[in-house]
């Protein structure tokens, strides 16, 4: 008994960290119906910054809400700069671009600030509260991954700005015809994804340490907790996120053996798709055509 | 027909220039490639960007050292030229690099390529075509086979020694305790979890109660820590990555488990995995060692370190003195030197070869005392002595005899 509350908190925990990185995979879905596999290295790059900002001894929360401002920013200009002038090519040309921005972004950390394994800080308390089966830093990850989702789901479903956005989605044409400004919502999109990259790489490092693969696995989980909940609906991708850790770490410890969990959980994902293709929470589109 | 004939023109002169261009080069039938009266090439592939180039420096000092070696006037009159080339560990790109090196270039041999992964790419090429392929920067068991593979030998000490090491130590110091062991799922993780369990010999039962493994792309490994800490092992045995060892090490001390901790000598940097895990959660780690450790003011008054040193300033002052690749290079340079004094004017791949396997009590300057370079036809691991040491929470002390060898 012991040991499954162990692995069910390690699993929430998991799930806390490839949640908050599905959640930044969903909003630039729901603004620009693309699935972006940089994000990971941004939110990487962003965590980069942040740790550079507090080498030079900038306060934590100063410096991490300077390194969101900062990827969003930096989010709205690779819409501007890289994604814009393929936005009407194949798919295949926009994923070309996606990668490159992968492998730059990778490349750069590594040439800036170099391959080796640093510490990143958490900005809570070290000494355990609540015993040794989660951290304060794991509690902390949580709440902020449930404060983000709360704040993007007001957003999205309450604001005109977030009604605009996921109007753009889904036909740009109508809504140019409207008056809305869609080249700003697109670069918007991205610059909301990228700072919620930024806050999920901050939230990462501390976990599983700072370097330029740090998100390498966390990006297939993310991605796969995210469409296993709905990659369009960021309630979906949290729950998704949160089910797979968990489902991961107890098929790991009471079915198979470990090398085997990814792919056992991986194929459970495409089990629950056949059946509902939009993922457990997501909506059926419905297009004219 | 006047094109026809201004074409052959061309060729000719083409053929004429590229025969005149390549004449300094051209061998007397039967020679060795890669040697003239003048120089000795060789080639190895290095990972001198992506995410391993941490190790770059390993490379570089061997060039270094060898251009020191020439500076003095290199081995039995000839020049030792090493062509270090990149394969960002990408083993597609290695067999293209080593291929280039050999067919191209011409190389007598390579020499200190590194890492698993690309060397396993071009075991059956080099031994196909008969290349001399030594001193790999890589501890796998499979270099050492000299039966099929007589062209490939590996220079640090292999992974299932290592292992033997750890597990002995165990029996012999702490009988009633038990072990775990945590490895990544790889060639080089299972062969020590192989020398793990060899080492508990027919106790192998008694002793392992914990085994758990992690993939490269696994983002934490707290789920199998969870696990291991429910075996209730009184050791822990981890081989990973510094990455996943740091989270390993923190992880068994945050969950309350706190079990002695061994970690494989490969990843045992200090500011490479140490700080990162925390150095009060790695205070007490063991490990091995079979080098001296640049950092450990041990050796400040040593002749061997202050030759080290000395070649470092002069040959190498980009190259970071806490760096301890830069002293595996050093050793591995002078393993390689010393083969090609043997070979003397006799430069064949063969006696290249036989002299490899030929090292007799080699003691170099940075290997730590009582640790020495042994070969034979039927022996092809260079180095198998090493000692157990332990971390104090600040720096490596080494305790006990040399074991093996």
């Amino acid at each position: 008994m012991d040991l499954f509350i162990h692995q069910l908190f390690t699993g929430l925990s998991n799930g806390a960290i490839y949640a908050s990185m599905a959640l930044a995979i969903v909003m630039i879905f729901r603004t620009t119906n693309l699935k972006n596999f940089a994000q990971g290295e941004m939110a990487m790059f962003s965590a980069f910054i942040a740790w550079w900002m507090l080498g030079l001894g900038v306060p934590y929360w100063i410096a991490f809400f300077i390194t969101i401002a900062v990827s969003f920013v930096i989010g709205v200009l690779a819409e501007r700069i890289l994604i814009r002038p393929v936005m009407n090519a194949p798919l295949l040309s926009i994923l070309i671009v996606f990668f490159g921005i992968f492998v730059i972004l990778h490349s750069l950390a590594g040439w800036i600030f170099g391959y080796e394994v640093k510490v990143f800080p958490s900005p809570f308390p070290e000494e355990a509260v609540f015993g040794t089966y989660i951290t304060n830093h794991e509690l902390g990850t949580i709440a902020i991954v449930g404060a983000m989702l709360l704040a993007i789901y007001a957003f999205l479903n309450f604001t005109k700005t977030g009604l605009a956005m996921r109007g753009v989605a889904e036909n740009q044409a109508s809504c140019k015809l409207v008056g809305i400004n869609v080249n700003w919502m697109l670069g918007l999109g991205w610059g909301l994804a990228a700072a919620i990259g930024a806050v999920a790489g901050m939230l990462i490092a501390p976990v599983v340490y700072l370097d330029p693969s740090m998100m390498s696995g966390v990006l297939i989980y993310g991605f796969a907790g995210a469409i296993l909940g709905g990659i369009d609906n960021p309630w979906g991708a949290v729950v998704g996120s949160l089910i797979l850790g968990v489902v991961e770490n107890l098929l790991g410890t009471y079915v198979i053996e470990t090398e085997l969990r990814l792919s056992v959980a991986l194929v459970l994902i495409i089990a629950i798709l056949l059946i509902r293709p939009n993922g457990i929470f997501g909506r059926t589109i419905v297009s004219r055509v | 027909m006047t094109n026809l004939s201004r074409r052959t023109v061309l060729a000719g002169l083409a053929g004429a220039s590229a025969t005149a261009l390549a004449a300094p080069h051209v061998r007397p039938a039967g020679a060795t490639p890669g040697v003239t009266d003048t120089e000795i090439l060789l080639g190895q592939t290095m990972p001198y960007s992506g995410g391993a180039s941490g190790y770059a420096d390993w490379g570089r000092a061997e060039v270094a050292y060898f251009e020191m070696i020439n500076a003095q006037g290199g081995i039995n009159g000839r020049h030792v030229r090493l062509i270090s080339l990149d394969d960002g560990l990408s083993p597609p790109k290695t067999v293209e690099q080593t291929r280039r090196m050999v067919e191209r270039d011409g190389v007598l041999a390579l020499f200190g390529s590194f890492a698993t992964s690309p060397n396993s790419a071009i075991h059956r090429y080099v031994n196909s075509r008969g290349v001399p392929h030594l001193f790999l920067a890589s501890g796998a068991s499979k270099w050492a086979d000299p039966e099929n593979y007589p062209w490939t030998m590996g220079w640090l000490p292999d992974y299932p020694t290592e292992a033997k090491v750890y597990a002995q130590y165990i029996m012999e110091n702490d009988p009633d305790a038990t072990a775990s062991i945590f490895y990544q799922n790889d060639d080089g993780g299972r062969d020590f979890y192989e020398g793990f369990k060899a080492g508990f010999g027919d106790q192998v039962d008694r002793y392992l109660v914990g085994e758990q493994t992690f993939e490269a792309t696994d983002p934490t490994v707290d789920a199998q820590i969870a696990n291991l800490q429910q075996s209730g092992a009184n050791y822990l045995f981890i081989i990973g990555q510094p990455r996943t060892m740091a989270q390993a090490i923190r992880g068994s001390y945050d969950s309350g488990w706190r079990p002695n901790l061994m970690i494989n000598a490969g990843s045992a940097s200090v500011s490479g995995t140490l700080e990162p895990a925390g150095l009060d959660k790695a205070a007490g780690i063991m490990s091995v060692a079979f080098v001296k450790d640049p950092t450990d003011d041990t050796w400040a008054d040593d002749p061997g370190f202050l030759a080290w040193s000395a070649f470092m300033d002069e040959w190498f002052p980009k190259g970071r003195k806490s760096d301890v690749n830069t002293v595996y290079g050093y050793c591995m340079a002078q393993t390689m030197e010393q083969v090609l004094r043997q070979c003397g004017d006799d430069l064949s791949r063969e006696n290249v070869m036989a002299q490899a396997a030929n090292l007799r009590d080699l003691a170099l300057p940075m290997l730590l005392p009582g640790v020495t370079i042994n070969t034979a036809p039927d022996d092809y691991r260079p180095i198998e002595a090493m000692r157990l040491q332990r971390f104090n929470g600040a720096k490596w002390e080494l305790f006990g005899d040399t074991i093996g060898g």
